[in-house]
């Protein structure tokens, strides 16, 4: 019994000094909140595989590039990619990281999930306020089916400025010359009509409540609430549901290759199963890196994440970057990022 | 006798120059503390004006005027947040302050001895509520009640002025009013309770004496021997209700648009704080912001300064208070 209990301390003391050994690193990061749950589910299976932390806050886009630039964290997170010219001169290289969709959704008595069919135009001209009810003639005429009510429509959007707000106000500003001209492409903009909710969760939670509502979230909100959904026309004119396989489709046909910094919009993309609100969300890093030893921490768990965190993505309805463009940002780790004597921090492939 | 006598001269001999030495350390000590509140809102004041430099230069006293909220053109002003501060303390003072001086006189006056003070602890514990409680149950609870029942009513009735139409959606200007009402009302209501109770009882028993009414004490004795100090407990009210953040930011609606109607979303300069703050880029967008703040600490400073002067009027020798 004694024997047994020393062994049990022992093994313990053994145990615990392991994990102190283990504990040395710990990587940080901060930005957009998009990403949050899988870079937190991503840091959970990395710690456990090597003993490495993930201190990830999520403060939002336009924090994690505030952070970066400061030089507080390892690495920024944003949805909203920087220009080349911005990454150059703040000294930043970036690259994508994680893919998904923005889904327009609605609460409206008796329509089930998916039936309803907008277009964009249809839906810039209601986040312009010039729909106003739910059986205009322009809805009607493409809801054939569908007995829409005379309610007024209350558009909901993000309070806040977010990454989800630009790649939605980005796909507007594409298909709706008037939604170009007077409102714009921003992580936040002077909407001309509804009000605002707070976070994904804050417009989830307006658009359960209020009756005639639409607003927009990023995908898993919708689909972890159980919202009703809208089905979208895409740029080749076909209507598609959002589901992970049809924001893998807005994503085959971009040129991550040939565009510098992966400056890529995911948005109204051609192809006939293409989902037309997608986006990807960005990592940012500094170039000349201070801590060389830090910096390889950072990309080994980024890289463990490419490789092995696609069943854990695809779970929380996320889009794996593709192995083509997984192999090109890691050219871009060997040839852009470098420790503070111009030494490779990440070896080429 | 003697011996009393004798340790009352010795005291004084005995601690004088200690207690001298003590107490110039102790006024030393608390003014620096009341001085360091002063430096505190004199540094506040200076680095709001400081970061706010660029808008004000850019805007100048158009700031105030403008309903602009652009961030993608760089074009800001506050009149829609001012607009939206104001009407929202207004709404939440036109409601609060009848139903806590109702809530006060119950208590003082008219309870059983033994319900006040479960009643009165009750009410102190409601002011204890963190904001944002108040804001979640202003959602998920007051908002869904307020657009299938107070505001169909209200614009039923009052539906022909500007004030009471358009949509019930029930997320809006009326709804923000009635949640901060909610949360000053304890504020205003247990200072209200302790203005009464200092009401001397002679006062009362000879109003009483004389055949007047519980009504007629109240109106005639009570409220205007407490003026002063229901008027101190509005003002403390004021004070919260106008630099609430996390209640009003979840009910208000945060849109940056004038509107007529109490049932329309609007904005207030402290939930576009909050909802803003974080990821603003852009210079210009920031100072905006900071220049937001800086107009709130001006609004508050004015009021509650004028709400000193006002009550030093009022309590001046040869005034009617």
């Amino acid at each position: 019994m004694r024997k047994q209990t020393v062994l049990t301390l022992l093994t313990t003391g053994a145990l615990a000094l392991a994990g102190v050994a283990y504990a040395g690193t710990t990587i940080t990061g901060a930005g957009a909140t998009f990403p949050y749950p899988i870079y937190s589910k991503w840091a959970h299976a990395y710690n456990q595989a090597t003993g490495v932390k993930l201190n990830y806050q999520s403060i939002g886009s336009g924090g994690g590039v505030k952070q970066i630039k400061a030089n507080t964290v390892d690495f920024g997170a944003s949805d909203a990619p920087l220009k080349a010219k911005d990454l150059q001169q703040a000294g930043l290289v970036q690259f994508p990281m994680i893919m998904g969709g923005v889904v327009p959704v609605v609460n409206l008595l008796g329509i089930p999930s998916g039936k309803l069919r907008l277009t964009g135009p249809v839906l810039a001209d209601i986040y312009l306020g010039k729909i106003k009810r739910w059986n205009d003639p322009a809805i009607a005429k493409i809801n054939p089916g569908l007995t829409l009510p005379a309610a007024e429509i209350a558009v909901v959007h993000r309070a806040d400025g977010s990454g989800t707000t630009w790649i939605f106000t980005n796909y507007l500003t594409k298909v709706s010359p008037a939604w170009a001209d007077e409102i714009g492409n921003a992580k936040a903009v002077q909407w001309p009509a509804g009000m605002g909710g707070k976070g994904n969760e804050g417009v989830a939670a307006f658009v359960s409540k209020v009756n005639g509502s639409i607003g927009y979230v990023e995908y898993a909100y919708a689909k972890q609430n159980h919202m009703t959904v809208v089905t979208m026309q895409n740029h080749d004119g076909t209507f598609v549901a959002p589901t992970a396989a049809n924001f893998q489709a807005a994503a085959e046909g971009a040129d991550w290759k040939g565009t510098p910094g992966y400056y890529v919009v995911l948005t109204d993309q051609p192809g006939k199963n293409a989902w037309p609100i997608t986006g990807a969300s960005f990592i940012l890093m500094h170039k000349k890196q201070r801590g060389p030893a830090q910096a390889a921490e950072v990309l080994k768990f980024l890289n463990w994440s490419y490789v092995n965190g696609n069943q854990a993505a695809m779970d929380l309805d996320y889009v794996p970057m593709p192995a083509s463009v997984v192999t090109l940002v890691r050219q871009t780790w060997a040839d852009e990022i470098k420790g503070a004597g111009g030494e490779t921090i990440w070896p080429a492939n | 006798m003697s011996r009393t006598a004798t340790s009352e001269s010795q005291i004084p001999e005995a601690t004088a120059p200690r207690r001298a030495f003590g107490d110039v350390a102790f006024k030393a000590i608390t003014t620096g503390f009341a001085v360091g509140i002063l430096l505190l809102l004199g540094a506040m004041f200076f680095v709001l004006w400081r970061e706010s430099a660029l808008a004000i230069e850019a805007f100048g006293p158009g700031f105030l005027t403008s309903a602009k909220w652009n961030p993608v053109t760089e074009k800001f002003g506050a009149l829609v947040a001012i607009t939206g501060t104001l009407v929202s303390t207004v709404i939440a003072l036109l409601v609060a302050v009848p139903v806590s001086i109702g809530i006060a006189l119950f208590l003082a006056e008219l309870a059983p001895e033994k319900i006040r003070t479960p009643f009165g602890v009750a009410i102190e514990l409601l002011a204890a509520i963190p904001s944002i409680v108040y804001g979640m149950w202003g959602l998920f609870v007051l908002a869904p009640l307020m657009s299938a029942y107070l505001q169909p009513a209200l614009g039923g009735l009052f539906g022909w002025t500007p004030f009471f139409s358009g949509p019930q959606m029930g997320i809006g200007m009326l709804t923000a009013g009635l949640v901060l009402a909610l949360m000053i009302i304890p504020f205003i209501a247990s200072v209200t309770r302790d203005v009464f109770r200092m009401v001397p009882a002679q006062l009362k028993e000879s109003a009483y004496g004389m055949g007047a009414t519980t009504w007629e004490v109240v109106k005639d004795i009570m409220i205007p021997y407490g003026r002063k100090g229901i008027y101190g407990a509005v003002f403390l009210g004021l004070g919260r209700a106008l630099g609430e953040t996390m209640a009003v930011t979840f009910v208000i609606g945060n849109a940056h648009r004038l509107n007529w109607s109490l049932f329309a979303p609007g904005n207030s300069i402290a939930s576009t704080l909050a909802n803003e703050f974080t990821e603003a880029d852009g210079d210009l967008y920031l100072s905006s912001l900071v220049a937001l703040g800086l107009v709130l600490f001006l609004i508050t400073f004015l009021i509650l300064g004028f709400a000193q002067l006002y009550l030093k009027r009022m309590s001046a020798p040869g005034s009617k208070g």
